[in-house]
C-alpha cells in the first residue's frame, strides 16, 4: 500500500508545475573528466527540466556515456558541480543517484533472463527479509499503465521481446520513485515496432513530468522526442537546441544545425547516410555477374545449442561482385548461418561450397586461405583480443604467417607498418597501434575488424550486422566500403543485418531468414519493403 | 590503465623507448611495475614479522637469520642456487600454461613422477651407456613423463571443455602416489632397509661447477627461462598463447586450432614439471626414496603471480624465495618454529598480492590484469 502511496505523490510532485518549474531538475555545471590521455568531458554544462525530453546526441566516443556516468555515480568529476533540484549534490555511487532521484537505463540489458518480470523488480528494491509480492505487483501495475504497455509480470524475462524488456528496464529504473530517466541509446536494440512503442512510452513520461535524457547517436529520433537537444563533439559542448528554438524552426533546418554541430567542416559526410539509396545499378549488372557461384549452400542445417534457433535445410548461391542481403527479425538463425559459412559451427547436413569446391570439413584457417572474411557482429567477445594491441588484433588471423612471421619469429616492424596503414587508411581513432584494442570506441573497433578482414584478396565477405551500434561517420564509410568492393574489386557479399534500410540500400537480392529457414529471396526493386516486412514475420 | 603489467607480459613491444625518460612517463611504468611486484612481498614480511611478534620471538633476529644461512654463508649461498634450478624449471611450466589460461594445479605430481623414473633408471643405465647418453635419456624421460601425465586433463579441457583445476589435482595425486608405488615396487633397492631406489653414485651425477656443489642444472633451467621469454615475446607461438589465454572465442574466430594448442601448452607445462623432477634427482640426490615430496610446486604461483608471467622477472623472485626457503630452514629450527613458517609467510605474499590488485584497480577505475584473469578462469565476463 506504501508503494502505490508513493507512485501517486510522485504523481502529484510532478504535476505540480509551479514550484519546481523555475528550477531545473539536474544541472551539470562545467564538467570534466579526463581520463589517461583522453579528455572525455571539456567543460560541459547542462540542464534537464521535468516534463521534458532532453537528447543528448553525439558520435561514439564524443563523451556522452562519460558524461552520464558521472551523473550516474560510476565515475567522479575532476572539476565541476552537480545540481539536483538546485541542490549541490556529490554522487559517489550508482545507489546514491538512485537514491537522488535517477534512473538509468543501460543500452545492454541488465535483467536476469531466468527471473520473472516481477521477480526481476523486487531484486532491487527489496529492504528487510520478506518480499512483499503483492504490493510489488500492485505497483508494477501502476507503472505499466503509467507507461501505456501490458506486459504479464509472471512471465519470464528471458520469454520477452526486447522491446518489452526494456519497458521492464524503465520500469526497473523508475522503481525507487525516480524522477529523472536516463536512456542509454534505448533503440540500439530495438525492432521498427520496438521503436514505435518506445516513443510513445517516452511520451506517457513526459506527460507524467519525468525529466528525461536521451542518448542517441540518430538524428532522426532525437527529432521525433527531443524537446531540447544537446550536441557533443570531441568532449566538448558543440551546441544546443533550445525548446523555442526547436519548435519554431523546421525540422530540415534544425537537422541542418544539427549536422553542423555533430561534424563541422565533415558535414557533407553525414547528410548521405540519413537519405536510404536504394542500389539500383544491382539488376543492371545481372547480366555481368559471372555464371559460376562463389559461395553456394545446399540444404545447408545446422543444430542450435540450447536456445537458439539453428539453420534448416538453408540454400542460395552468391556470385562474385554481388551483395545478397539476408534480413530478419534478430534470433532467427542468422548468426548460426554466417557461423557454419564460416566454419565455427559444425553443419549437420547439407555442403558448403566455395568457388565450387565442398568445404564443410574444411578448417576456419584454411576458409580464410580460400577468400573467405567473416565480419562477426560479436565485436568484443570474439572479434578482438581487447587486452592486445592495435597492430596485434590488425593481424590477428594472420599469426604466424609470412612477412608478419618468420619462422615463428615475430616480425615487429612489418607488423607495425602494415597495422599504421590500415589505421590510417581506415581512420582509427586514436591513431596508435599500441593502445589496447578493447581501449577503442564500438565504431574504432569495427574498423579494426573490416581492416583486419579485408585485408589481401577477399573473395566472399560475411557482415554480420556491419554497423550495428555505430556512429553516422562509420556508418557511411562502413557501407560505402562494402559498395565498392562489391562493385570494383568483385567481393561478393553476404549482408546480414536487422537495418531494414541497410539491406534496401547495399542489397541485389534479399533473403529473409524466419525460424531457421530461408523464407524467401527476393529481388531488390522498389516496393518490395511489404514482401519482405512479411517474409520477416512468416508470411508467404 | 594497465600497460605496465601488459609491457610486463610479454605482449606490448614498446621497446624502442627509452624507458629510462622520465618525460614520456615509462620510467614511472617501469618503477610503477616494480613496486607492484615489491610492495606485496615487503607486506607479507612486515605482517609476518607481526606474527612472530605475537609468538613471542624477535622478527629482526628471524630474518636476520634467513639472509645470513641463506645467502652470506657460502655453504647456503650454493644450497640456495641448487634450489633455485628445479623452481625455475616449475616456474617455466607454469608459466607456458597460465600464458594460455590453463591452470595446471598437477606440478607436483608431474615432477615426482619423472623424479621417481630418473631415479629409478638412473642407476639400471649408468653401468651401460656412456654418461652424456645416460644424462639424454633421462631428461628425455623425465620430460615425456611430465608430458605425459597432463595428457588426461589436457585432453578432458580442450575436447570436453572440462575443468582443468580439478582433473590436474586428482592426477597430481595419482603422480604422487605411483612414484611411490615405483619405488615401493620395482624400483625398490635391494641393498637398504627404507623403500628407496639404488644409488647413483655421487661421481656420476651432474657436473658441478667447478670449486663449488652447484650443478649445472642452474643453467639448463636459466636457458629455457630464456627461452619462454623469447617464445612468449617474440614469437607468433607466444601470441597464440596469449590469445588463447586471453580471449579463446577470438582465437577459434581467428582460426587458430585451439585443442591442439591447449593440449601442446599443456604438455609443455607437463614436461618442465617433469624435467625440473629429472634435475633434481640428478643434480642433488642420485636416489629417491618413497614418500618424498618437497612440495615445489604451489608456492611457485604466488611467484609466477608476482612476475606478471614474465620468465624474466621469475629469476630474482625464484632467488629470493629460494633464499627463504634455505634460510628460513634453519632460522625456523633457531626459532623453535616448525618449518611450515615460512610457507605462512608465502601465503601472506599471496594475500597482500591481490590486495595491491585490489587498490590499483580501484584506483584505476578499472580491473588490473590478474583480477581479470581470475574472472576469466572462472568464466565472468570483465567489463571491458
Amino acid at each position: 500500500m506504501m508503494n502505490e502511496q508513493k507512485v501517486e505523490d510522485q504523481g502529484a510532485s510532478r504535476n505540480d508545475d509551479s514550484s519546481t518549474a523555475m528550477i531545473p531538475a539536474v544541472e551539470l555545471i562545467n564538467i570534466t573528466k579526463s581520463f589517461p590521455g583522453v579528455l572525455a568531458n571539456d567543460n560541459i554544462s547542462l540542464s534537464v527540466w521535468s516534463g521534458e525530453v532532453h537528447c543528448l546526441l553525439g558520435e561514439n566516443g564524443a563523451g556522452k556515456s562519460t558524461l552520464m556516468q558521472v551523473l550516474s555515480g560510476m565515475y567522479q568529476p575532476d572539476s565541476g558541480m552537480i545540481r539536483v533540484n538546485g541542490r549541490e549534490v556529490r554522487i559517489n555511487s550508482p545507489g546514491e543517484a538512485l537514491e537522488l532521484g535517477m534512473g538509468m537505463v543501460y543500452q545492454h540489458p541488465t535483467l536476469v533472463p531466468v527471473f520473472s518480470v516481477i521477480e526481476n523488480l523486487l531484486l532491487g528494491s527489496q529492504k528487510g527479509i520478506t518480499l512483499d509480492r503483492q504490493g510489488a505487483l500492485n505497483r508494477f501495475e501502476e507503472y505499466a499503465s503509467l507507461l501505456g504497455v501490458e506486459i504479464d509480470p509472471e512471465s519470464l524475462v528471458g520469454s520477452l521481446a526486447l522491446g518489452q524488456q526494456q519497458q521492464v528496464e524503465i520500469i526497473k529504473a523508475l522503481w525507487k520513485g525516480s524522477s529523472v530517466l536516463i536512456l542509454d541509446e534505448p533503440t540500439s536494440m530495438l525492432t521498427p515496432q520496438g521503436i514505435e512503442e518506445l516513443k510513445e512510452v517516452v511520451a506517457q513520461l513526459k506527460k507524467s513530468g519525468l525529466a528525461i535524457i536521451f542518448i542517441s547517436h540518430k538524428l532522426q529520433e532525437t527529432l521525433d522526442m527531443g524537446d531540447r537537444i544537446s550536441v557533443l563533439r570531441r568532449g566538448k559542448l558543440a551546441g544546443s537546441i533550445e525548446p523555442a528554438v526547436f519548435s519554431s524552426t523546421a525540422n530540415s533546418e534544425i537537422q541542418s544545425m544539427i549536422i553542423e554541430m555533430m561534424f563541422g567542416e565533415e558535414t557533407d559526410i553525414a547528410e548521405s547516410v540519413i537519405k536510404v539509396e536504394r542500389q539500383t545499378t544491382g539488376r543492371s549488372r545481372e547480366s555481368d555477374l559471372p555464371e559460376q557461384p562463389v559461395l553456394e549452400l545446399k540444404n545447408v542445417t545446422v543444430k542450435g545449442k540450447l536456445d537458439e534457433v539453428g539453420v534448416k535445410g538453408a540454400s542460395f548461391s552468391l556470385r562474385a561482385g554481388e551483395v545478397l542481403g539476408v534480413a530478419g527479425v534478430d534470433g532467427n538463425g542468422q548468426r548460426e548461418l554466417a557461423e557454419a559459412i564460416a566454419g565455427q559451427r559444425r553443419i549437420t547436413a547439407g555442403d558448403i561450397l566455395l568457388n565450387g569446391v565442398v568445404v564443410s570439413d574444411v578448417s576456419i584457417a584454411n576458409r580464410q586461405h580460400m577468400g573467405l572474411r567473416y565480419i562477426t557482429d560479436d565485436r568484443l567477445g570474439e572479434g578482438i583480443c581487447a587486452s592486445l594491441s592495435v597492430s596485434k588484433n590488425m593481424l590477428l588471423k594472420r599469426i604466424g604467417q609470412r612477412p608478419f612471421w618468420n619462422w615463428g619469429r615475430t616480425n615487429e616492424a612489418t607488423i607495425r607498418k602494415t597495422a599504421e596503414g590500415l589505421v590510417k587508411e581506415y581512420d582509427v581513432r586514436p591513431p596508435d597501434v599500441d593502445i589496447r584494442c578493447g581501449g577503442l570506441s564500438g565504431g574504432n573497433i569495427q574498423k579494426v575488424l573490416l581492416a583486419r578482414e579485408l585485408l589481401f584478396d577477399p573473395k566472399i565477405a560475411v557482415y554480420s550486422k556491419p554497423t550495428h551500434g555505430l556512429d553516422f561517420k562509420t556508418t557511411v564509410i562502413v557501407r560505402e566500403k562494402i559498395k565498392s568492393l562489391a562493385r570494383e574489386k568483385g567481393v561478393a557479399g553476404l549482408l546480414i543485418s536487422t537495418d531494414l534500410d541497410e539491406i534496401f540500400d547495399l542489397s541485389d537480392r534479399i533473403a529473409v531468414m524466419y525460424q531457421g529457414q530461408i523464407a524467401g529471396i527476393v529481388e531488390n526493386q522498389e516496393g518490395i519493403e511489404k514482401k519482405v516486412g512479411e517474409l520477416m514475420v512468416g508470411g508467404t | 590503465m594497465t600497460e605496465t603489467a601488459e609491457s610486463n607480459m610479454g605482449l606490448s613491444d614498446n621497446s624502442t623507448k627509452n624507458i629510462f625518460n622520465p618525460t614520456d612517463g615509462a620510467f614511472l611504468k617501469v618503477w610503477n611495475s616494480m613496486l607492484e611486484s615489491i610492495a606485496p612481498l615487503l607486506l607479507a614480511l612486515i605482517a609476518g614479522g607481526l606474527l612472530l611478534l605475537v609468538l613471542g620471538r624477535n622478527p629482526v633476529t628471524f630474518y636476520g637469520n634467513i639472509i645470513k644461512s641463506g645467502l652470506l654463508n657460502k655453504h647456503g649461498l650454493q644450497d640456495t642456487i641448487i634450489r633455485m634450478a628445479p623452481l625455475l624449471l616449475m616456474a617455466a611450466g607454469l608459466i607456458v600454461a597460465f600464458q594460455a589460461s590453463i591452470w595446471n594445479i598437477g606440478g607436483d605430481g608431474q615432477f615426482l613422477l619423472a623424479a621417481a623414473l630418473t631415479a629409478g633408471f638412473g642407476p639400471m643405465f649408468m653401468p651401460v651407456l656412456p654418461m652424456w647418453a645416460c644424462f639424454v635419456t633421462l631428461f628425455l624421460i623425465g620430460m615425456v613423463a611430465g608430458a605425459l601425465s597432463t595428457i588426461v586433463p589436457a585432453i578432458l579441457k580442450a575436447k570436453y571443455e572440462i575443468n582443468e583445476i580439478i582433473s590436474s589435482l586428482m592426477m597430481s595425486f595419482i603422480g604422487i602416489n605411483f612414484a611411490n608405488l615405483l619405488i615401493k615396487g620395482p624400483f625398490r633397492s635391494t641393498k637398504t632397509l627404507v623403500p628407496q631406489t639404488d644409488v647413483v653414485p655421487f661421481t656420476k651425477l651432474l657436473p658441478s661447477i667447478p670449486l663449488t656443489r652447484i650443478h649445472i642444472g642452474i643453467f639448463i633451467a636459466l636457458i629455457f627461462i630464456l627461452v619462454v621469454y623469447y617464445v612468449m615475446k617474440n614469437t607468433s607461438l607466444g601470441l597464440k598463447l596469449a590469445l588463447l589465454g586471453q580471449n579463446p572465442r577470438a582465437a577459434l574466430h581467428a582460426g587458430l586450432n585451439n585443442q591442439r594448442l591447449i593440449i601442446g601448452a599443456f604438455m609443455v607445462s607437463g614436461a618442465f614439471m617433469g624435467l625440473a623432477g629429472t634435475v633434481e634427482i640428478l643434480g642433488v640426490w642420485g636416489y629417491m626414496r618413497a614418500d618424498w615430496n618437497p612440495n615445489f610446486g604451489l608456492p611457485l604461483f604466488a611467484l609466477v603471480f608476482l612476475a606478471r608471467l614474465n620468465a624474466l622477472a621469475t629469476i630474482p623472485l625464484v632467488g629470493f624465495y629460494a633464499v627463504l626457503s634455505i634460510g628460513g630452514h634453519s632460522a625456523a629450527r633457531v626459532a623453535d618454529l616448525p618449518d611450515d613458517f615460512i610457507l605462512i609467510i608465502v601465503g601472506l605474499v599471496l594475500l597482500f598480492m591481490a590486495l595491491t590488485e585490489y587498490i590499483q584497480e580501484y584506483r584505476a577505475g578499472k580491473s588490473g590484469k590478474l583480477l581479470n584473469f581470475f574472472r576469466s578462469l572462472k568464466g565472468i565476463k570483465t567489463n571491458e
